[in-house]
């Protein structure tokens, strides 16, 4: 039994880190179609905003509570500005988007590296996050229930606000026909620039999950890009539902995987799991229909 | 835009043969010579990148991959031709007792290696072009899960140290297919092979770029839905060229193991993947001469200030990328022309919309 309920629960803490990871991209990349390579490092954003409130408040029971909205805003802050400089030009030339964020990615890596020390800085876990709940038998680390209710919120938050705002509403317009929004009165421009602020924001408050859970450095962003935009891709553009299965099942794929071989190969054969996948549903789990022909 | 006449570009291919192949050889130190040779191995991945992703608009951020399949075969080949009967030292070194592994065994076949060089990129793009193209995977799709193969490969390797030497890879080659490594004329040789392989490469595309298949190709990157309502299946097209850019990346990979003298993961990971992606986007993606010019340039940026000076070179390297794609997505090789174009008419036609409009996508 303990074969299957530790990699099974392990799994779903990673799907949901994963999750935290994916669910910004899904808002920049399902909504939007701007393919933002630099969300890894504003994951790493957040850890580092974490890592800098902890020089603040040192009381670390409270730090983490003020780190997520701090790591989510300066997130944000930062996308807010990559899409004024940068991506606003772009919205027509969407695989160059993926270019230029390279580019960008590797200035806020090297920034990091340079600002910081190089093995990385010591995010410190808070006193209740220390503990394990038993589950049939096996002691599961209470951070890694944090990391599930951590995405459980978020989704919530993203999908109510998405659903009964005016300002959800507008994004939700924009997505289904740019041109008849712009026209209904609603600014596209606010809209995307919301839009990104948000998608950015939510790989902060990624980064301060992974910060609990492993270390902070300048590399931690480029490990969680690519899986990141796999469990995009397989979930389905501007599904929320699909990236939460996507997230889960690879998060799960990848725990198991690694109980069995190692885990490197783990991630080998999760990679190729997407790739199949997505071979034979190449719209991802959930499909928008649409009559465009691409 | 007018179109140079094919035979300018021709001459333009006779001038770079003879700068790589008789100028460069008398002017140069060996130590640099042998850096220009690296350079035309990250080239001829060049040239095939600019054919996939310049001409046929399929972002390959996995060129690792094919390079691989080239410099792992290669070596593996020049690793066990120098330790002779006996299994290779870094083997002995995790497990004396364990015999070589069953995949490196016919692989002491000089011909089979070259057969390997070959066949394996173009067997492994054949299947993985059919299955995405066919599937009608493209764009940021496409460009990510190559990008991931080449992490997973990377990784693979990194992971299985006693077969494949995990991230220390594999050096020490003492004997290129019966040739002493060290001895200067046989480097020499082995640069003009290089050389020698990037004009071919070169004059390869150039029948390709003129030939209908390369305006079929050009067509499929501007116009899939329209190449397909003419009767074209797109998906062969961009399969042919996916092919050919991987082969040339498994050639460039194969050279650049006996001029560099060391393979290892971090020479065909992500990042390297993306270093191969940046020569291309800097020197002109769509051009006949960009590609492997831009990558001579950024190889030497990262051969020589890469390790002078790391931090400085990172942040060019990432500022290149954002100024390029943001103000010259057609590459310095575009810039004659729209200088050209900004000073002919200066008042009625503003010099970025034309190039803009050319690399347009329809969003979906």
């Amino acid at each position: 039994m303990d074969a299957l309920i530790a990699p099974l629960l392990n799994g779903s803490a990673q799907g949901a880190l994963l999750l935290l990871a994916a669910l910004g991209l899904s808002l920049t990349f399902g909504q939007m179609g701007v393919i933002n390579m630099a969300h890894g490092e504003f994951l790493m954003l957040g850890a580092f905003a974490a890592y800098l409130v902890q020089q603040v408040v040192t009381a670390t029971d409270l730090s983490i509570p003020v780190a997520l909205p701090v790591a989510f805003v300066v997130a944000g802050l930062f996308g807010l500005l990559l899409e004024i400089t940068v991506i606003q030009w772009m919205y027509r030339r969407p695989l160059d988007t993926l270019l230029v964020t390279v580019g960008v990615s590797l200035v806020l890596q090297q920034a990091a590296l340079q600002i910081f020390p190089s093995q990385g800085v010591p995010v410190e876990k808070p006193g209740w996050l220390d503990g394990q709940l038993t589950v049939l038998g096996y002691g599961w680390p209470l951070r890694q229930l944090f990391t599930i209710l951590l995405a459980t919120v978020c989704v919530a938050a993203l999908s109510a606000w998405l659903r009964y705002t005016s300002f959800g509403r507008r994004i939700r317009a924009t997505v289904h026909n740019r041109d008849l929004a712009e026209t209904s009165g609603i600014s596209t421009r606010t809209v995307d620039r919301l839009t990104f602020f948000t998608g950015s924001g939510l790989a902060g408050v990624a980064g301060v999950a992974a910060s609990l859970i492993g270390g902070t450095n300048s590399q931690m962003g480029a490990q969680y890009i690519i899986p990141a935009f796999l469990v995009v891709a397989a979930g389905g553009i501007g599904q929320l539902k699909g990236t939460i299965i996507a997230a889960w099942a690879v998060g799960v794929a990848l725990s198991f995987f690694a109980y069995w071989t190692t885990g490197s190969l783990a991630q080998v054969l999760a990679f190729i799991l997407v790739i199949v996948f997505l071979q034979l549903r190449p719209q991802g789990l959930f499909t928008v229909r649409t009559r465009s022909l691409a | 835009m007018t179109k140079p006449k094919p035979w300018i570009s021709l001459g333009g291919i006779g001038v770079f043969a003879v700068l790589l192949l008789a100028v460069a050889p008398l002017v140069l130190t060996d130590h640099w010579l042998n850096n220009v040779g690296k350079y035309c191995c990250w080239a001829i991945a060049a040239v095939g990148i600019g054919l996939a992703w310049g001409r046929g608009g399929m972002l390959v951020m996995g060129q690792g991959v094919f390079f691989a399949l080239g410099a792992y075969s290669m070596a593996m080949h020049l690793t066990l031709e120098s330790a002779g009967d006996r299994i290779p030292g870094f083997m002995v070194l995790y497990d004396p007792l364990a015999p070589l592994p069953m995949f490196w065994e016919p692989f002491r076949s000089a011909g089979f290696t070259l057969l390997a060089i070959v066949l394996l990129p173009v067997v492994l793009a054949g299947i993985l072009g059919y299955a995405l193209f066919k599937r009608r995977v493209k764009g940021a799709y496409f460009a990510i899960l190559t990008q991931a193969l080449a992490v997973a490969l990377a990784t693979l390797i990194s992971s299985t140290i006693r077969e494949t030497g995990g991230d220390t890879g594999l050096s020490d080659f003492k004997y290129f297919f019966g040739f002493v490594l060290n001895d200067p004329a046989n480097k020499l040789m082995v640069y003009l092979v290089a050389a020698g392989l990037l004009v071919l490469c070169l004059l390869a595309v150039w029948q390709l770029y003129r030939s209908r298949f390369g305006e079929l190709l050009v067509a499929t990157r501007d116009a899939e839905e329209r190449v397909r309502f003419l009767g074209y299946d797109p998906a062969n097209v961009k399969l042919v060229a996916f092919v050919v850019s991987a082969l040339m990346a498994s050639i460039g990979g194969a050279m650049f193991v006996p001029i560099v003298g060391i393979i290892t993961p971090a020479e065909i990971g992500a990042a390297a993947s993306i270093l191969m992606i940046a020569g291309v986007a800097f020197g002109g993606r769509a051009s006949l001469f960009g590609p492997a010019l831009g990558a001579m340039a950024v190889g030497w940026g990262q051969s020589s200030l890469g390790s002078t000076w790391p931090e400085g070179w990172t942040y060019i390297l990432g500022l290149m990328f954002v100024v390029v794609i943001l103000f010259l997505p057609n590459g310095l090789s575009s810039l004659p022309a729209r200088i050209a174009a900004a000073r002919r008419k200066p008042v009625e036609q503003p010099a970025p919309a034309p190039v803009v409009a050319e690399l347009e996508e329809v969003r979906s």
